[in-house]
């Protein structure tokens, strides 16, 4: 097997017995990079020097047994080797998170040339466990969208099938995952946004309950509904990765002071006797016959292993989408006021006032569904239309949590198809904003909820991915993360790969 | 629910966003298909239901007082399109 196709847990048993380096393994999946991401172009950028450095040292560590003699004051590697629980991992950024020195472009122009000065705390805690950093991963703009095609530099593509989209926003992070272009990555679910290109690429995503993972540092799309979340060739690495990056911190006051339990731990408990709701909402038009096969199929699988399966409804599953699309560019119109050319990003030069400033500044900086958004938002929260939109969602709002509330008095999860379809076809949707917009119909309504939902491969439609939707409630990582293992290591879909073939650039 | 031409004008205003003459009748119609569908929420009756604004049940959270280290002058400025004296150069706001 070649060094780039290894999980994140099968090379950390093989770095533990030292049977390969860290240095080994970031070479092989960079030169995976070079191999295929012409093809995939996941990246926006990549940072090999920095990665190999950050290798090294953990080469360097993993030699010596222990931390101390290695010290570079921000990048310093702290404790002993089981404190270092990644250590060596070459992992993706998605590019909306704060890594320090590298640019930071949310896929827009108008951040452009931005370099954070300081790291997210996700890549904080992520650098203490020892990670090596490939790199920024391509997203629609703000993460705003549902295929990767509203970024402002290019699209990435579908390893599966280089003429689809790999889902989005997290397109990026979930398509070099998927190629072997990292082992790992960390992707942002506004609604759907992990969960849907994990999907469509064939690989894990977990969407974290609300507040399970800080978002200092990360760009601020809806500030009610963001939250980071991991992605990984198998459950077993989201769960690792998700360890590490879960947890309270001081600087988000949005970040929940619960222990984190132990993951990896509570993954091999089995399902027998575990209640499965399935919603008939999930089931509707607009579904794809192959995806709804493969779906039913997952479920009677969760059958076999002993699941309790019972259908159900979450009754206002169809007003997640509008309740959706005015609560999440409400927030954006408001998160995105800060683009305004004075103290970072874009700025138009030679404006005759301020105000002719930020106007040619936001003019020209964003791109179509980013000003989209803030116009939507701006209306619904604008004199005369915010009770009648603006409030008027977020009290549906209430209604969809009170669904799932319902549904988890009788169900400890409950599951459906990610997304309605496969991928699509790159261009096939940039013309119809609703009809894009649809793509994320099952991935709304638990996002507005604030409680935790994943995405695991349960088998292909016209030869591309179809994920599984097991949703939780608020904090149950542990129990839909188990259902995923259980499931998972009974498909085995993890088995195939995407072929893309290797360009060997002189 | 169709938006006129000066409505979506006024939002841009509002969001001190540029258009050109064509995004604005092209938000015009996709606004207004948009907000279309938005309507299917008024088949709900709400009257009684109390807003979500934030899913988490915390009000204010409070931390110590404390200095902490934070970022230097120069660090802060470090993207600034335009810096000057140590402070963000902004065009004149009054004349």
């Amino acid at each position: 097997m070649k060094l780039h196709e290894l999980t994140i847990h099968e090379s950390l048993d093989l770095l533990g017995r030292r049977q390969i380096s860290a240095v080994e393994l970031t070479e092989a999946v960079l030169d995976r990079i070079v191999a295929v991401d012409n093809q995939v172009k996941a990246y926006l950028s990549v940072t090999p020097e920095s990665a190999l450095e950050d290798a090294r040292k953990a080469d360097e560590i993993r030699a010596v047994g222990a931390v101390g003699a290695i010290d570079r004051s921000s990048r310093s590697f702290v404790g002993a080797i089981h404190e270092l629980p990644l250590l060596g991992i070459p992992v993706a950024i998605k590019d909306v998170i704060c890594l320090a020195g590298v640019p930071t472009t949310c896929g827009s122009k108008i951040l452009e040339p931005f370099v954070p000065p300081y790291d997210a705390t996700v890549i904080t805690r992520l650098r203490k466990a020892g990670v090596v950093f490939l790199g920024k991963t391509n997203t629609d703009e703000f993460a705003m969208g549902s295929s990767t095609e509203n970024s402002a530099f290019f699209t990435t593509h579908n390893p599966w099938d280089l003429a689809r989209v790999p889902g989005g926003s997290s397109g990026g992070s979930a398509a070099a995952v998927a190629a072997g272009e990292a082992l790992g990555a960390l992707g942002t679910d506004t609604g759907g946004s992990v969960r849907q290109p994990a999907s469509l690429c064939g690989v894990v995503g977990i969407r974290p309950t609300y507040g399970r993972v800080s978002r200092y540092g990360l760009v601020a799309f809806a500030s009610s509904l963001d939250q980071i979340g991991t992605l990984g060739k198998d459950v077993t690495d989201c769960a690792l990765l998700l360890q590490v990056i879960a947890g309270h911190d001081p600087c988000d006051s949005t970040s929940l002071d619960v222990p984190v339990p132990d993951y990896a731990r509570a993954l091999r408990a089995g399902i027998r006797g575990l209640r499965v709701g399935v919603p008939r909402e999930f089931f509707g038009a607009g579904v794809q016959p192959g995806v709804e096969a493969a779906v039913r199929q997952a479920i009677q699988t969760l059958v076999e292993l002993g699941a309790e399966i019972g259908e159900m409804s979450l009754p206002h599953t169809e007003y997640a989408l509008p309740t959706y699309y005015l609560i999440a560019p409400a927030e954006a119109s408001a998160n995105l006021a800060r683009y305004d050319g004075v103290r970072y990003g874009y700025s138009v030069p030679d404006s005759p006032d301020i105000w002719e400033s930020y106007r040619r500044t936001r003019q020209q900086g964003f791109g179509p569904e980013v000003k989209r958004r803030i116009m939507l938002g701006t209306y619904a929260l604008s004199a005369g239309y915010y009770d009648a939109y603006y409030l008027k969602a977020q009290r549906v709002r209430t209604l969809i949590r009170q669904d799932f509330d319902q549904a988890f008095r009788r169900f400890d999860v409950v599951v459906g198809p990610t997304s309605p379809t496969v991928a699509f076809r790159i261009g096939e949707k940039v013309s119809d904003p609703l009809q894009m917009y649809l793509a994320d119909v099952f991935t709304l309504a638990q996002s507005l909820a604030g409680i935790c939902s994943l995405s695991v491969p349960c088998g292909f439609s016209e030869g591309l991915p179809v994920g599984l939707q097991i949703s939780g409630p608020v904090l149950g990582e542990e129990t839909v993360l188990r259902v995923a293992y259980a499931y998972e290591q009974a498909a085995e879909w993890y088995r195939q790969k995407p072929s893309v073939k290797e360009e060997h650039l002189q | 629910m169709a938006l006129t031409h000066e409505q979506v004008e006024h939002i841009a205003d509002l969001a001190k966003l540029g258009l050109t003459e064509e995004e604005i009748e092209r938000f015009r119609e996709q606004l207004s298909a948009i907000l279309d569908y938005a309507a299917m929420l008024n088949r709900l009756d709400t009257a009684a239901i109390p807003p979500t604004a934030s899913v988490l049940p915390l009000r204010n959270v409070m931390r110590m007082d404390e200095a902490r280290p934070a970022l230097s002058q120069a660090d802060a400025l470090a993207n600034a399109p335009s810096a000057e004296g140590g402070y963000f150069q902004v065009k004149a706001v009054l004349e």
